[in-house]
């Protein structure tokens, strides 16, 4: 590991680590992948590397609660390989991979096969979360205390229903018992139907079958109920409507060990965008109101949401091109995921600080990693951008294999310049793009 | 990508008819003032005009149909065009060829129009997107979003029963709305000929969430909605709305929406009582009033086949009978 033991001086940056509290100008000095001096150097240290970030911004290294590398069973949209250096590319170095891989992730097999594939790559690191039940079928218990051996970070059910509530208790104790995060993706089968849009006036003006709000509420409701019941700690997946926000917020304030996130495509576009039949805009759960936007918003600024995702879920051209109910759901995200985030401290919805921490020690927190923060000792992952540089996301620039995203032309500000993870520059830009 | 650049050449007149939204007032009186002339010819002994002699029409169905696909037929051999009909039934979708495809390979046929249907809202849209420049598309139905031709024709019927002022009408829709691609192309079509009053009459469970905001008034009772109404439009009812508990029986159905003499009673006298077809006699309405005097159920067949010819014609940019 003689790349580890390069030393780096990370020269001139705006230091920010909300994690620690750390918002300055100062030099970083990294040593055998870690942190080994903020502002002076320890003694005997002798520079490798001199990394120039006058100018630039100095974070931990982005945590992506929610990618899709589609690796086991979909390289025909995307691979570890080719997402982890997009990842890397895009400041991200920590990934999570849902369950909803084939095979799922249900065997300690699955997880060792991700994690051998991500080290090959040598870019972002992925964390995988082990499937709920048995191949997500709703029924039977999946092995946790294997997968849990096995080093996955949390279960989850994905997208997938569960057939009932006491199969949702008992998962949820079984998982307690474990000390693992269940990952819930509230959303109502039965109430969602085959909808493919927010039930509102543009499901009514198209003629598309609607998801109406209450399929994520209905279940958070539920999920509550049987947190409080069965003690188990839950974390919310991207939560999409003002009222689910509430139910959380009220729940944080009675106490309960639940953590939620959104995604970035939730805070930026609503039903309306849809209107026009773009297959872009179909994602499930579906773009909501622009009064869940706005609440969205407010939920991430009080941090009762602690967590921005990219919601990552690449495709080949070819699944969206189908008339919308028929194409498949997801926006790739991760090469837009700062430069969106960062937009919402331009539009003033939140500081800078508080969105690095929704991005970094925010999702490491609701992993319980040692990951997303730069105190002296921690692990040295960085992301090092330029917040003035601007640029046009379009298809040739996406690093990604997918490039299916509604957020193609638009205007972005803040660029990635270096990416670092444990102490290796695992990305460089090439000088001004 | 907007609607109206879809459906609209730069010169205003129509590329694509997908749906009423995105038209305006001045081609909609076109669509209908070319559809009077047509219907002439479809009365002579003589039916043809040679208007899109050499031109080939692909009728593109999804989904099942016998009325359309006939009526969309016949209007394109009026128009002396070639006549292509392919069903695609799901077993050969399920082969695996995608939409797309399909498209592709009959364009290699070098086809002028598309006639489509599909069960996805949002289809005749998709194919507009992908076609070549010079190929228009027909939407026959999508999903529950549009049935423009349809809704042509009803605007004809109410035209030639009641009149060109539609701002003294007023148009009750009974049945369900939420699943009906016709009635949101009525509604469209209605309001943009600034009809009076548009009202729809339907259960909760047949209601889309905010129906308000088509511009509509909404009834739940029967008797309500088609109060001093001259337009009566009975949509049709699916057997399968029963399973997924949208509704009890047919019975209550018929009890509480079915139109009979008794309650066309507290309608204007001369109502004119119209059904896209097929009726589901003694469940939308009983036989009295689907064979009586006020209903003009057939001639709305029959103006079918004239409206098709004017939309074909327009979008081919031909605009006139020159015959």
């Amino acid at each position: 590991m003689a790349e580890r033991n390069v030393k780096i001086k990370i020269q001139g940056g705006r230091l920010i680590d909300p994690a620690n509290n750390i918002d300055q100008q100062t030099d970083l000095f990294i040593a055998d992948g870690r942190v080994a001096g903020i502002a002076s150097a320890p003694d005997d240290f002798r520079i490798d590397q001199t990394i120039d970030a006058t100018g630039l911004i100095v974070i931990p290294g982005l945590i992506d609660l929610c990618a899709r590398t589609r690796e086991p069973g979909h390289e025909h949209k995307a691979t570890i390989d080719s997402e982890c250096r997009a990842a890397a590319a895009a400041g991200i170095t920590t990934l999570v991979c849902p369950p909803d891989t084939n095979p799922v992730i249900d065997t300690p097999a699955v997880i060792e096969l991700i994690r051998h594939r991500s080290k090959l790559a040598g870019a972002a690191r992925i964390l995988s979360l082990g499937a709920l039940t048995r191949d997500l079928d709703g029924k039977h218990l999946s092995e946790m205390a294997a997968l849990k051996t096995a080093g996955c970070v949390g279960v989850s059910n994905a997208g997938n229903p569960l057939v009932s509530t006491l199969v949702a208790r008992r998962t949820f104790e079984y998982a307690a018992t474990f000390g693992l995060t269940v990952f819930l993706c509230p959303n109502d089968h039965a109430l969602a139907d085959k909808g493919c849009i927010h039930e509102g006036q543009i499901s009514t003006r198209l003629g598309l079958p609607g998801i109406p709000e209450a399929a994520e509420t209905v279940a958070v409701a539920r999920d509550l109920a049987l947190i409080e019941q069965t003690g188990a700690r839950a974390h919310f997946c991207r939560l999409t409507t003002q009222r689910a926000v509430r139910m959380v917020a009220r729940a944080h304030y009675n106490g309960a060990p639940i953590t939620a996130d959104t995604a970035i495509p939730y805070l930026f576009l609503t039903d309306l965008d849809a209107g026009g039949f773009d297959p872009n805009y179909h994602l499930i759960p579906p773009l909501r109101s622009q009064t869940d936007r706005d609440g969205l918003r407010t939920g991430l600024a009080d941090a009762d949401l602690s967590a921005l995702c990219s919601d990552h879920q690449p495709h080949e051209p070819d699944a969206k091109l189908a008339p919308f109910p028929a194409t498949e759901p997801g926006i790739s995200g991760l090469d837009s995921l700062l430069p969106l985030a960062l937009r919402l401290v331009d539009e003033q919805c939140m500081q800078l600080p508080d969105l690095v921490a929704r991005l970094t020690c925010g999702p490491a927190s609701i992993l319980n990693i040692p990951y997303g923060q730069l105190a002296q000792g921690a692990t040295a992952d960085i992301c090092i951008f330029d917040p003035k540089e601007t640029w046009q996301l379009n298809q040739d620039n996406i690093n990604s294999r997918g490039k299916n995203t509604p957020f193609l032309d638009w205007e972005m500000t803040g660029r990635v310049r270096y990416t670092l993870r444990d102490g290796k520059l695992i990305y460089t830009a090439s000088e001004k793009a | 990508m907007s609607q109206v650049n879809l459906q609209i050449r730069d010169d205003g007149r129509l590329r694509h008819f997908l749906s009423i939204e995105g038209l305006n007032h001045g081609l909609l009186k076109e669509i209908l003032d070319t559809a009077e002339s047509f219907a002439g010819v479809t009365q002579q002994s003589v039916k043809k005009v040679p208007l899109l002699r050499g031109k080939t029409i692909v009728n593109l169905f999804f989904e099942a149909s016998t009325r359309t696909r006939t009526t969309f037929e016949l209007a394109a051999k009026r128009l002396s065009a070639d006549v292509l009909n392919i069903n695609v039934d799901d077993s050969s979708a399920a082969k695996g060829e995608t939409l797309l495809d399909t498209l592709r390979n009959l364009e290699a046929m070098h086809v002028d129009m598309f006639v489509a249907r599909h069960t996805e809202s949002g289809t005749a849209h998709f194919i507009a997107r992908h076609v070549q420049p010079h190929v228009s598309v027909i939407n026959a139905g999508d999903g529950r979003h549009s049935h423009p031709t349809q809704a042509m024709l009803d605007m004809f019927t109410i035209r030639r029963e009641k009149g060109d002022d539609f701002g003294r009408l007023s148009v009750a829709i009974v049945g369900d709305i939420l699943h009906s691609r016709v009635a949101r192309s009525q509604i469209h079509a209605l309001n943009m000929l600034n009809t009076g009053e548009v009202r729809v009459v339907a259960p909760k469970t047949l209601l889309p969430i905010g129906a308000e905001s088509l511009g509509v008034q909404v009834h739940h009772n029967l008797r309500d909605g088609i109060r001093d109404a001259d337009v009566i439009i009975m949509l049709r009812l699916q057997n399968e709305r029963m399973r997924g508990a949208l509704l009890p029986s047919e019975h209550e159905y018929f009890n509480l929406f079915g139109l009979t003499e008794e309650k066309l009673s507290v309608a204007k006298p001369d109502v004119t009582v119209m059904h896209p077809g097929p009726i589901n006699r003694g469940v939308e309405m009983d036989s009295q009033v689907a064979d009586g005097p006020r209903s003009v159920i057939l001639q709305q067949v029959t103006y079918g086949i004239a409206v098709r010819m004017a939309v074909m014609s327009m979008a081919m940019q031909q605009s006139s009978v020159t015959s």
